[in-house]
């Protein structure tokens, strides 16, 4: 919330705002209806409940009642849902309770506009809102997916879906039982080996080889530039399943299909276009007289690299290594060719759990691997951070 | 840096020696603020007093270009072990993809003399191919069969003619009997054609004879071929020379079977009964009216005894022994595929991938009921583009607001973009598969809230629609952060100007910003449709039969159907898509500017 409005906040007049208040009411009430048995009384009952709240609410208890109000409200809600539904009834109606109590005060009072600049009309500030609540939405559409998973991985039955133990917050209903199969079952442990033995040596491989070559990318008189960067690039634009068909073609010839060694290099290949494009983009910012300076101290190119270059573009490095590490561990279909059952890794046997014998053991290992990406992008935009004050530092 | 470094070290510690022309460079470089590598190069392109040389004598120029020259290879020699890397484990197996979609030698180099034998055959005339055919093509299934080959081929031609595997099965398992009747006789004859010792001596011309080993380096040749093993070292066998002029054919075989017998079967060529084909070749030799008049090698009183004998018994009918294995073998369809399919290279799978055959007559479109990759390509296409649409849908306003949004709330919303952007592939597939299911998440809600019956759940997965929502989620963030950091440059001032010189909301928008974010769009829809058009995991899981891509049908080629010729052409058509799209993208947004988070 600002502290400061752009808007003078004045009181609504009643014969706008209990409408508004109503129409909403009768909207989540519909939902309730329909939840119980019957639309039409819900529709009803919830417009006129809500009406009469907000006629309550902004003529007896505006101003320093507000507080009192809201909680009333929010109390009232959740023992009404208690009634109707028990213990996930309750918080469904705490919710709608928070909620409208914040709703009827914000509309009542106008402070709608508070934030908006004072010259829109009533359809600009409509539509302001209407874009907020589908960006809103879009961005649950983005969320829910990766959200639900967590719950459900908790879940003590073989469901893909909530019991209703879950929904009743019974803890019967909760169990860690996935998370002991996927600890105690050899094919997943074998699978999480197979994926750290194989992610880190493909990650080194393309940092090391990425990250000469940014440097080398990087100097202002390399001929056929963009020609070479079409083809260090071209790994993350080929289509997988192409890329996977011609390693597995062309690594059988050489004997290498099914080996460790074959999935590594695949691997390898595949990140290098994110090292290579994360590092170049630190090295735009790298102000070369550094080298010169280094240079002209008498520091050989080795120990200028070493000393100069590579602290500063260190983060540049570390993040293209981190997207190199999440391509080789997310990887499925080249393994799925390249590899043989000895270089099962944990998205082949995610993939395999899916598409044969459906076991929630995999919503267990999602929820694992969902926390290692926020840890990741954690990392990410530490580093970024760093590697722009860094830049900010040097005199370029 | 270094090597030009140096060389202005030693043009700095030289500038007395050099006198005059030193000099002047010395203040046009001080006369401005910042110097510049090529200050000296204009400088001596202005004076026409002389180049301007460097410490060693050399104009300075061309020595400005020599440490540029160093600066470019030492710039090459970095870059240089990865585009190495790059071009053997990527580049090198997509050209092994693109070759194997043309690549045929299966055919010539399992039948090899039928091949030779069938350049003369019309098939467009109504006869299948006579007894020379037939027998060329014995010659060859015998060894194919030895080598267990010919399963091989007959999965080949399968996948352009129907019946054909089983019939190189079947034949592969007969052919040791065609020519039974004259084998048997020649053996109840004269036991001694049973006799291991006998044959190699009669072969090989007995001990010190004058020897020929042109027939078996033609068999080696014919081996390797077949195999692609190396049949390189002694054989323990040398073929006679008199006996290869007399029996040219005979020998050959032995030779192949010594061969054979040697480096596959790792046995010893004199302890070894010939096989069948050996038989037969004499057999046929020896009643062709060979003239054994002149002949006084060893066993030459046996083969003169064995052509009388041979002179009443009927003669090998080839034709006649493939026909009683099978039938089919006089389907003219069967001889016009192998023709049809003899050249090294063939163009039959790209034609296949595009739903058309070849034929003796040209090529023709299959028949209708056939044809599935067309429909399948058009899916594909249809699909990324809807997919591409729907993400351009709930980019934009996405992007809009992030962009419009303070900082430091956009830069938290923004978790919410690559949070899953971060996410496993797998993760959100199976979220999705959790999510659409008969029993899953929302038909559970749709459920409770009464929306739909308990028995009428909606069906969303394993169809068109559950590809599209599972993608339009898992691309979306492909296509906010090129539109977000597009629309981070558009100022927002220039809304408000438009909105004050009278301009309306949507007038605003649609005239001012909206071309601004245009490449913004332009970016992110090509970065999906090309990440779309090749997927093959999401829609694998939650396509069911009707949502899949032509990805999987590429990868059920490789894994199911063996197909692989077929798997490459298909896949050579895909990439040819995403290159034509990449090359688009490179000129549009530029290779180099791509982000990431």
């Amino acid at each position: 919330m600002a502290t400061y409005t752009l808007t003078h906040v004045e009181k609504k007049p009643l014969s706008f705002s209990v409408p508004v208040l109503a129409a909403a009411g009768a909207f989540a009430g519909l939902f309730i209806g329909t939840a119980q048995g019957s639309g039409p009384i819900g529709f009803v009952g919830g417009a006129v409940m809500l009406a009469l709240l907000g006629l309550v609410c902004l003529t007896a208890l505006s101003n320093d009642k507000e507080k009192i109000a809201r909680w009333l409200i929010l109390l009232g809600m959740a023992a009404a849902g208690y009634a109707f539904g028990a213990l996930p009834g309750l918080v469904v109606g705490a919710l709608f309770g928070w909620f409208f109590g914040w709703f009827i005060y914000w509309i009542g009072e106008g402070r709608y506009r508070a934030n908006l600049v004072p010259y829109l009309t009533p359809g600009q500030v409509l539509w302001h809102y209407s874009f907020r609540v589908i960006c809103g939405m879009i961005f649950f559409f983005l969320i829910t997916p990766i959200v639900v998973v967590m719950p459900l991985s908790f879940n003590a039955e073989n469901f893909f879906t909530f019991t209703p133990e879950m929904l009743r917050f019974d803890p019967a209903g909760y169990s860690l039982k996935h998370y002991r199969d996927f600890f105690n079952s050899p094919d997943w442990q074998q699978a999480l080996w197979n994926s750290v033995t194989i992610a880190p040596v493909a990650t080194l491989l393309s940092v090391t080889f990425g990250t000469l070559a940014a440097i080398g990318l990087s100097s202002e008189h390399v001929p056929f530039k963009r020609a070479i960067m079409a083809i260090l690039i071209s790994p993350m634009i080929v289509p997988l399943i192409i890329s996977a068909a011609g390693m597995y073609f062309f690594y059988s010839r050489l004997g290498l299909q099914g080996t460790y060694w074959g999935v590594v290099l695949a691997h390898a290949a595949l990140g290098i276009p994110f090292v290579i494009i994360t590092v170049t983009a630190t090295l735009v910012g790298f102000d070369r007289s550094l080298t010169r300076a280094a240079a002209n101290m008498g520091a050989n190119p080795v120990t200028t690299f070493f000393r100069v270059q590579m602290p500063l573009i260190l983060p540049g490095v570390i993040s293209g290594g981190l997207f190199a590490f999440i391509t080789s561990f997310d990887e499925v279909v080249v393994v799925l060719f390249v590899g043989s059952a000895g270089q099962k890794t944990l998205p082949w046997q995610m993939f395999i759990g899916l598409r044969e014998q459906i076991s929630p053991t995999i919503l267990a290992v999602a929820t694992i691997l969902v926390s290692l990406s926020i840890l990741l992008l954690a990392t990410v935009e530490v580093l970024r951070r760093r590697s722009e004050r860094l830049r900010g530092m040097s005199p370029g | 840096m270094r090597p030009f470094h140096t060389d202005k070290n030693k043009f700095d510690k030289n500038k007395d020696a050099n006198g005059d022309t030193m000099s002047d460079v010395t203040d046009a470089t001080t006369a401005k603020n910042a110097p510049t590598p090529d200050d000296a190069l204009r400088i001596s392109d202005s004076k026409a007093s002389g180049p301007v040389l460097a410490a060693d004598g050399t104009p300075l120029k061309k020595s400005l270009k020599r440490a540029l020259r160093a600066q470019k290879l030492r710039a090459l020699a970095l870059i240089a072990p990865l585009l190495i890397f790059i071009l053997i484990t990527f580049i090198a197996p997509i050209g092994d993809m693109l070759f194997r979609s043309v690549e045929n030698q299966i055919v010539s180099s399992t039948l090899q003399n039928t091949v030779v034998e069938l350049e003369d055959w019309d098939p467009a005339g109504a006869d299948i191919p006579g007894e020379p055919t037939f027998e060329a093509l014995y010659w060859d299934l015998f060894l194919a069969a030895e080598a267990k080959e010919h399963t091989k081929l007959g999965t080949r031609l399968n996948y352009e003619e129907t019946g054909v595997s089983s019939l190189f099965r079947g034949v592969g398992r007969g052919i040791d009997d065609f020519g039974e009747d004259q084998v048997e006789a020649l053996e109840d004859f004269d036991p001694v054609w049973e006799d291991e010792m006998f044959w190699y001596t009669l072969m090989s011309g007995g001990d010190g004879a004058e020897q020929n080993s042109r027939h078996l380096s033609a068999a080696r040749e014919r081996l390797t071929t077949l195999t692609t093993d190396d049949f390189i070292g002694s054989a323990g066998f040398v073929p006679g020379a008199e006996i290869s002029e007399l029996l040219p054919r005979t020998i050959s075989e032995y030779s192949t079977f010594a061969l054979f017998t040697v480096f596959a079967d790792e046995d010893v060529v004199a302890e070894e009964e010939p096989w069948e084909a050996v038989k037969v070749s004499l057999i046929q030799e020896l009643t062709s009216g060979v003239d054994l008049a002149g002949y006084s090698g060893p066993g030459a009183a046996e083969l003169r005894a064995a052509q009388d004998m041979l002179a009443d018994q009927p003669a090998i009918d080839f034709k006649q022994a493939f026909l009683d294995d099978d039938e089919d073998w006089a389907d003219p369809g069967l001889w016009e595929t192998i023709k049809l399919y003899s050249p090294p290279f063939t163009t039959g799978y790209f034609l296949k991938a595009v739903d058309l055959q070849k034929t003796v007559g040209g090529v023709e479109a299959v028949p209708d009921g056939e044809k599935i990759y067309g429909t399948l390509f058009k899916r594909t296409l249809f699909m990324s583009m809807v997919i591409m649409g729907s993400c351009i849908l709930l980019g934009y306003p996405i992007a809009w607001i992030l962009a419009n949004l303070p900082v430091r709330t956009a830069n938290l919303l923004l978790i919410l973009v690559l949070l899953p952007f971060w996410t496993s592939l797998l993760v959100r597939t199976s979220a999705w598969k959790v999510m659409l299911q008969q029993q899953g998440v929302i038909n559970d809600i749709l459920v409770w809230l009464g929306m739909i019956a308990d028995d009428s759940r909606l069906v969303m997965i394993n169809n068109q629609f559950g590809t599209i929502v599972a993608m339009t989620h898992i691309l979306l963030p492909f296509m906010i952060l090129p539109m977000y950091s597009v629309m981070q440059t558009i100022p927002q001032t220039y809304l408000r100007a438009a909105k004050s010189l009278g301009a309306t909301n949507w007038t605003a928008f649609w005239r001012v910003y909206f071309p601004q974010s245009i490449p913004g769009i332009g970016a992110g829809s090509i970065l999906v449709f090309i990440l779309s058009i090749g997927y093959y995991i999401t829609p694998e899981i939650v396509g069911g039969t009707t949502g899949t891509f032509i990805s999987n049908r590429i990868a059920y080629h490789i894994s199911s159907s063996l197909n692989w010729g077929l798997a490459a052409a298909l896949g050579s058509i895909l990439l040819a898509a995403v290159l034509i799209l990449y090359w688009a993208y490179d000129k549009i947004v530029g290779i180099d500017n791509v982000k990431l988070g």
